[in-house]
C-alpha cells in the first residue's frame, strides 16, 4: 500500500469531476488528494488525483476510470521521474517581535513567501512536494496555525516525455 | 424548423426504434403530442418500472437497443431500478426522461429530481442536454454508447423547454460517432490467443466457463464451434444459459450456488478455466479461494475492469468474445485428447443427476419440465427472481441463445412480467412465459392492465407457494426456520387476471399439468395459471454462503 499519482485527462463538461469522484466512493478507494485544472488541449482538463491502495486496487481505480465515456486517458505517475508540487497558504500567529523574525527566517529557508501581514498574523504561501509542506506545517505550529490551505498535488513527468507520450 | 420534441423522434426512428415503453407526464407531453402523430409504436404501461424491464426484456430477446420514457421526478426515479438492472447485466437500453425547464433547474421545482445526478452509478453513461441545439448528436451517441463495447444502460435527460424549441435541424445522411474517451477493444491480441491455445496443449482437464457475453455477443454458433473443436466440456452462468443446447453431451448445466454437481466438482477439478463473457461473481464462485485453484485461467471480456477483477488471471484476453472465439478456432494447430477427463464428467453426470421427490405432490421443477417438454426448447422463457428463477435455470432445456431472460446481477424481483412484455414486442411470433412466484408476480401485478389493454400474448405460470420462498428456503436452512415475514396470504390470482379480462387457470393437481399448459399456449391472448406448489420445496443442490463450490449439500435425495 502506497501512495499513487494518478493525471486523469478528460473532456471538460459539466458533471465529469462527479463521475470520476463518485466512482472512488462507490468502489470504495480512498482519495488523499485532488487537483483540477484546464490543460494544454483545448476542451480538455487534468485531473490529479494521489490514491492509497495495493497494485491490484490500483489497477483496478485506473480500469475503472477508463471506463467513464468522459475520461480520455488514465495514467500513474508513480513510477516514473516526475516532479510533484502542492501549494498551501498559512495564516499563522505572529505578534510583532521575536516570533516574527522566526517565522520570517523559517520562510526563507523554505522558499516561503509572505504574501499578508496583519497586526498579529501573517500568511505564508508555500510551494513544494507534500513533506516539504508538511514540515514547514510542523515547524510553524509552535506558533499557532490559525488557518491552513492546501491544493492537492500537481505532478508533471521529468524531461520531454510527455503523459500523452506515456504508457 | 423543428422542436426538439421532432427531433427526438426523428433520432430514434433513425436508429430503428419501432416500439418503445412509456408513461406521460407534464414535461414529456411536447414529447407525447409528437408521438401521437408518428409511426412508432408507445405502450402504455401501468408503473415507470415496468417500461424500462420492457425495454430491458425488449433488448435481450432481440439484441437492439430498447428504449423506454417517462417523466420527470417520480417517473424518471421509477425508471431506476430498471436501469440498474440492465446496467449489471449489461443490457443495452436508452431511457429517455423528461425533466423541468432549465430555467428552474436546481430549483426544488415541482416534480424535479436530478435523474443524471441519480443515474451515474448505474448507466453507462448520462446526458443532461441543456440545447436543443444538442439533441441530435446525444440521441446518436446514446444509442452508439448502449449498444456498443460491453452494452449498458444510458440515459438522456430532456428539459421541457429543450423539447419546445424550435430550431433549424438536419440529421446528417451519415455521421459516424467517434468518442476520443471511449474505444472498445474488439480484436483479441493475437500473441495472447496463442498463448491461450498453448495452455490448452498443456492441459488435461479444461473447462469453458461461458457466461452472458457470449449471448450479448451473439457467439453461441462460434462456441459451439470451438467447443466441439477441441472436445472441451462447458459449464455456463446463470446468464450463459442457452448458449450452449441442454442436451448437448459436452454440456455441463449451470454452475454456482445453485449449480448441477457435475459442474461445480468439474470446475474444481479442472487444470484450465477458460472463462468467456463471465465477472467471477460470488454466486457463481462461492469462497473465492477454492474456485477453480488448481486450474491456470484464461479470461475473455470485452470490459478490462473485469479481468483481474475478482481472481488472478493467466492469459488476459481483451476482446469480443465472438471475434476472440473466431480468431482462436481459426488459429488452433493441435488438438489434444482429453477423453480421461470427459470420461470422469460423464460419470458425475450418472451418478449425481439432478433429482427431485417425486411423491404425487405438485412439485415446481416437475412443472418446469413439462413446459420444456411442451415447448421442446422453442419460445422464450423469463423469470422474476428466486426460487422461481432457480427451478427454471435447472429443469428447463435450454437450446437457443435469447431464448432465456432473467435478472441475474441485480435479482430484481418483479423484472419478469415486464421483461416478457417487451419481449414478446421483439419476438411476436414466440411463445413467452413468464415463471413467476407469488411474490415476485405481486411486484409488478398491475402490469396485467398492460398485458389486457394491447392483449399481449404474455403468459404466466405463477409457482404460488404463499411464501417469498427463496428467503424462507434461507430462514429454514440457517435462521432455525424462524419464518419471519416470509408467508404471504393466499391470493385467487385467477380471479385478479379475470378482472383485468384476463383467462386463467388454477392448477393443483400434478396431472392436470400439462394440459393447463397447453391450455395457455393456445389460448390466443395473455393467460395466468396459477400453480399450488409444494409449499416448502427448496431449490437443490445449494452452496452455503461462503463455502466452496463443490461443498453442495441437498439434491440428491430418492
Amino acid at each position: 500500500m502506497k501512495p499513487h499519482t494518478l493525471s486523469v485527462l478528460v473532456e471538460n463538461k459539466p458533471g465529469v469531476l462527479s463521475r470520476v469522484t463518485g466512482l472512488f466512493s462507490r468502489r470504495g478507494f480512498n482519495i488523499e488528494s485532488l487537483a483540477v485544472g484546464v490543460c494544454e488541449e483545448p476542451g480538455m482538463s487534468r485531473i490529479t488525483i494521489v490514491c492509497i491502495g495495493d497494485d491490484a486496487q490500483i489497477e483496478q481505480v485506473m480500469k475503472q476510470l477508463n471506463k467513464l465515456i468522459d475520461v480520455i486517458k488514465v495514467s500513474d505517475l508513480t513510477e516514473n521521474d516526475r516532479v510533484e508540487r502542492e501549494l498551501a497558504l498559512i495564516k499563522v500567529n505572529a505578534e510583532p517581535g521575536s516570533s516574527r523574525a522566526e517565522i520570517m527566517q523559517l520562510a526563507s529557508i523554505f522558499r516561503a513567501q509572505i504574501i499578508d501581514v496583519g497586526s498579529r498574523s501573517v500568511v505564508l504561501s508555500v510551494a513544494g512536494d507534500t513533506k516539504k509542506i508538511d514540515a514547514l506545517e510542523k515547524l510553524l505550529r509552535q506558533y499557532g496555525v490559525k488557518e491552513l490551505v492546501r491544493t492537492g498535488t500537481i505532478a508533471i513527468l521529468r524531461g520531454s516525455k510527455t503523459v500523452k507520450s506515456a504508457k | 424548423m423543428k422542436t426538439g420534441a421532432k427531433i427526438l423522434i426523428e433520432g430514434l426512428q433513425r436508429e430503428g426504434v419501432e416500439t418503445l415503453f412509456g408513461y406521460p407526464g407534464g414535461v414529456v407531453l411536447p414529447i407525447y403530442d409528437e408521438l401521437y402523430n408518428s409511426s412508432l409504436r408507445h405502450i402504455l404501461v401501468r408503473h415507470e418500472q415496468a417500461a424500462a424491464h420492457a425495454a430491458d426484456g425488449f433488448a435481450r430477446a432481440s439484441g437492439r437497443v430498447g428504449v423506454c420514457l417517462a417523466t420527470s421526478g417520480p417517473g424518471a426515479c421509477n425508471l431506476v431500478t430498471g436501469i440498474a438492472t440492465a446496467y449489471m447485466d449489461s443490457v443495452p437500453i436508452v431511457a429517455l426522461t423528461g425533466q423541468v425547464p432549465t430555467n428552474l433547474l436546481g430549483n426544488d421545482a415541482f416534480q424535479e429530481s436530478d435523474i443524471t445526478g441519480i443515474t451515474m452509478p448505474i448507466t453507462k453513461h448520462n446526458y443532461l442536454v441543456k440545447r436543443t441545439e444538442d439533441l441530435g448528436h446525444v440521441v446518436r451517441e446514446a444509442f452508439f454508447i448502449a449498444r456498443t463495447g460491453r452494452p449498458g444502460p444510458v440515459l438522456i435527460d430532456l428539459p421541457k423547454d429543450v423539447s419546445t424549441k424550435e430550431i433549424d435541424f438536419e440529421y446528417p445522411e451519415s455521421e459516424n460517432v467517434s468518442l476520443r474517451g471511449y474505444q472498445p477493444t474488439y480484436r483479441g491480441h493475437s500473441r495472447q490467443i496463442d498463448r491461450a491455445l498453448e495452455l490448452l496443449i498443456e492441459a488435461e482437464r479444461p473447462l469453458l466457463y461461458i457466461g452472458g457475453g457470449v449471448i450479448s455477443s451473439n457467439a453461441a454458433e462460434e462456441l459451439l464451434q470451438f467447443a466441439e473443436s477441441l472436445m472441451i466440456p462447458v459449464t455456463t452462468t446463470l446468464m450463459g444459459l442457452g448458449a450452449i443446447p441442454c442436451d448437448h453431451p459436452l454440456n455441463l448445466g449451470m454452475l454456482g450456488m445453485h449449480g448441477t454437481r457435475y459442474a461445480n466438482y468439474a470446475v474444481t477439478e479442472s487444470d484450465l478455466l477458460i472463462a468467456i463473457g463471465v465477472r467471477f461473481d460470488d454466486r457463481v464462485t462461492g469462497k473465492l479461494d477454492t474456485f477453480a485453484s488448481q486450474a491456470k485461467i484464461i479470461h475473455v471480456d470485452i470490459d478490462p475492469a473485469e479481468i483481474g477483477k475478482n481472481k488472478r488471471v493467466d492469459v488476459p484476453i481483451v476482446g469480443d468474445a465472438k471475434s476472440v472465439l473466431k480468431e482462436m478456432i481459426a488459429r488452433i494447430q493441435k488438438k489434444k485428447d482429453y477423453e480421461k477427463w470427459l470420461a470422469r464428467i460423464r460419470a458425475w453426470k450418472e451418478k449425481y443427476p439432478m433429482r427431485y421427490p417425486k411423491d404425487g405432490s405438485l412439485r415446481p421443477q416437475f412443472i418446469i419440465e413439462e413446459l420444456s417438454a411442451l415447448l421442446k426448447g422453442e419460445g422464450i422463457i423469463v423469470s422474476e427472481v428466486g426460487q422461481n428463477q432457480m427451478w427454471t435455470a435447472q429443469y428447463f432445456g435450454f437450446k437457443k441463445p435469447r431464448t432465456w431472460i432473467t435478472s441475474g446481477g441485480l435479482g430484481t424481483m418483479g423484472y419478469g412480467f415486464p421483461a416478457a412484455m417487451g419481449a414478446h414486442f421483439a419476438r411476436p411470433d414466440e411463445v413467452v412465459f413468464d415463471i413467476a412466484g407469488d411474490g415476485s408476480f405481486q411486484m409488478n401485478i398491475q402490469e396485467l392492465g398492460t398485458v389486457s389493454h394491447y392483449r399481449i400474448p404474455v403468459k404466466v405460470a405463477i409457482l404460488n407457494n404463499r411464501f417469498l420462498g427463496m428467503v424462507r428456503q434461507w430462514q429454514e436452512l440457517f435462521y432455525d426456520r424462524r419464518y419471519s415475514y416470509t408467508e404471504l396470504p393466499p391470493v385467487d390470482f385467477v380471479k385478479v387476471a379475470n378482472a383485468y379480462g384476463i383467462d386463467g387457470m388454477r392448477v393443483e393437481d400434478p396431472s392436470d399439468v400439462r394440459a393447463a399448459l397447453s391450455a395457455a399456449i393456445e389460448t390466443d391472448g395473455p393467460f395466468v395459471l396459477d400453480f399450488r406448489i409444494e409449499r416448502e420445496e427448496n431449490v437443490f443442490p445449494m452452496v452455503p454462503a461462503g463455502a466452496a463450490i463443490n461443498e453442495m449439500i441437498g439434491g440428491h435425495c430418492e
